[in-house]
């Protein structure tokens, strides 16, 4: 109740966006700093070392900043979010996809279009992406476990890669494949769910603005644990929504199969947009733990959980009219 | 009369300091920030794993003394009963204060709707009593009923295993071995019971028919 009449967070809070580009220069001035410092007395101090995260592993992307869909709340630190991950194909800890995703190797990589679509076959990840200026997305992620993370994307909408496959008018929806190498993937040995993972959404959904094609996070290519090289990003809707390592899309006319709904659909529904009136069996969705900034405090861990995760302006469109609790 | 030194009593204090480390642990850890990317949720998880093992440490002191005859130890069981309730009553207090603080709407939704939620809250609920009631002077005043009222301690045994097993998510069988573990020692401490159990009714049994029962006093 507190802290969302005005989710913004205090001006002072915010890394200044052209001292978070910066960052890489900062670190470099920060070791010649030392010879500097010598014999200057007088010299202000630089940044406090603790301030500054270890680089991601990641090759450096370049992408254009400022999304209008950008959100200004606190950044999740990029350690937490590289090292809390739920991708059971690496295992079901939290821990485990940093910890089990060395042996991945998302080059080269290549994703395969079927079903009704003009334009099918086997693409390079090159290919697809060429052409498309990437840019940065700056949005909530909401875990239906009742946590969530502000995380900086990189990517370009979903909608104009899927454009250039000119699906046929009947491609009602969009669904997608995760990669599935056991040699790679430890979590794959076990029956957690029905792999490959599977997701989907309708077409309309895939078309939409907000709905990213990711390759990247934190000014980086998109580590293994995060879905590299290629994943999906759906702000609005829970976060198994946004499937990761994509090697298929089809299009097709009748709703796909999903992963989790196919596991346990009281829980999780096809849709699978973020609902604070309607609860999970374990994890009431009205509120969330959020994850961001770093740090332990005792209160103000939880903040209300919005319809549509907060994106309910851009997209409560998109279902108007539908029982969206039947529907959930 | 010569003072002899009463090994047990000395040991309290240790045992008692033992009991806090998992605390300071955790103080350590929120102090140092080192708790992981979800702090609250860890320290829920810890706090609710310490309870739950004071409570098994507890219940596995009768057994103990029939397997060993090492009777002393029955002298540590209250402290650590109490450690178990002080423990949960953390863990509780870390919900509702940190986790859920200010949305005591929602608090209220989840004891009544989350099964996992209600029987762990029910689990704390039924230690209460036999807190209070852990005292000499109580069980001095309540006699035979004593007894009877802290067989509660299985049913608090028993919804606090079922509540770390229920949380576990769908499909994640290797998050719920340590659970099962934990409810496998609980379901062995019963077992180890068992004989007791069965010669006592059957002692109540022919006292019920008028025999003269041979062996142990009905009531201990």
């Amino acid at each position: 109740m507190r802290r969302r009449t005005d989710p913004r967070i205090k001006p002072s809070e915010i890394t200044p966006e052209s001292v978070y580009l910066r960052r890489r220069e900062l670190l470099k001035g920060l070791a010649f700093a030392p010879a500097l410092l010598a014999g200057c007395g007088d010299t202000q101090d630089p940044q406090p070392a603790a301030a500054v995260e270890p680089e991601l592993p990641g090759k450096r992307l370049a992408a254009r900043p400022g999304s209008a869909f950008s959100t200004t709340e606190t950044l999740t630190r990029a350690t937490d979010a590289t090292r809390y991950n739920n991708y059971y194909e690496f295992g079901t800890d939290k821990a485990d996809p940093a910890r089990n995703s060395s042996r991945f190797r998302p080059q080269p990589w290549s994703v395969t279009v079927g079903g009704k679509a003009a334009v099918t076959g086997t693409f390079d990840l090159e290919d697809i992406l060429k052409g498309h200026a990437l840019e940065e997305r700056i949005y909530r992620l909401r875990c239906v476990e009742a946590w969530s993370m502000v995380i900086p994307w990189i990517g370009i909408p979903l909608a104009a890669v899927l454009k250039r496959f000119e699906p046929a008018a009947d491609a009602r929806y969009v669904a997608f494949t995760t990669v599935a190498r056991p040699a790679e993937m430890p979590g794959l040995g076990y029956p957690v769910l029905d792999w490959p993972y599977r997701e989907g959404l309708r077409i309309d959904e895939a078309m939409h603005p907000l709905t990213l094609l990711a390759v990247g996070l934190y000014g980086h290519e998109l580590p293994a644990q995060n879905g590299a090289p290629l994943r999906l990003v759906v702000p609005w809707k829970y976060g198994y929504k946004s499937i990761k390592s994509i090697v298929r899309i089809d299009f097709t006319e009748e709703q796909p199969p999903t992963s989790w709904n196919q596991s346990a659909p009281d829980e999780y529904g096809f849709y699978s947009n973020v609902n604070p009136a309607v609860s999970h069996p374990r994890w009431s969705q009205a509120t969330e733990r959020r994850i961001a900034g770093g740090g332990f405090s005792l209160t103000g861990n939880r903040l209300q959980t919005l319809p549509f995760n907060g994106y309910a302006e851009q997209v409560a469109s998109l279902y108007a009219g539908m029982d969206l609790v039947r529907n959930h | 009369m010569a003072h002899r030194i009463d090994r047990v009593a000395a040991g309290k204090p240790l045992v008692f300091a033992a009991a806090l480390v998992p605390l300071g642990i955790l103080a350590w850890r929120i102090h140092g920030n080192t708790l992981g990317p979800d702090p609250v949720a860890q320290l829920e998880h810890d706090t609710g794993l310490w309870a739950l093992r004071f409570l098994l440490v507890t219940l596995a002191i009768t057994p103990l003394r029939r397997l060993t005859g090492w009777s002393a130890a029955l002298r540590f069981r209250r402290m650590l009963g109490l450690f178990a309730f002080f423990y949960a009553s953390v863990h509780l207090a870390v919900y509702l204060v940190v986790d859920l603080g200010g949305f005591w709407s929602q608090v209220l939704t989840e004891i009544a709707k989350k099964p996992f939620v209600t029987v762990g809250f029910l689990a704390w609920l039924l230690m209460i009593p036999l807190a209070a009631t852990s005292t000499r002077s109580m069980m001095r005043r309540l006699g035979g009923l004593w007894q009877r009222l802290h067989r509660l301690v299985y049913v608090s045994g028993a919804l606090a295993a079922l509540h770390f097993l229920w949380q576990v998510k769908y499909g994640k069988t290797i998050a719920a071995i340590e659970p099962v573990v934990y409810a496998g020692i609980f379901a062995m401490l019963m077992v180890a019971r068992l004989p007791d159990w069965i010669r006592r009714s059957r002692q109540r049994r022919a006292a019920a028919s008028g025999r003269v029962a041979p062996g142990r006093p009905l009531v201990q």
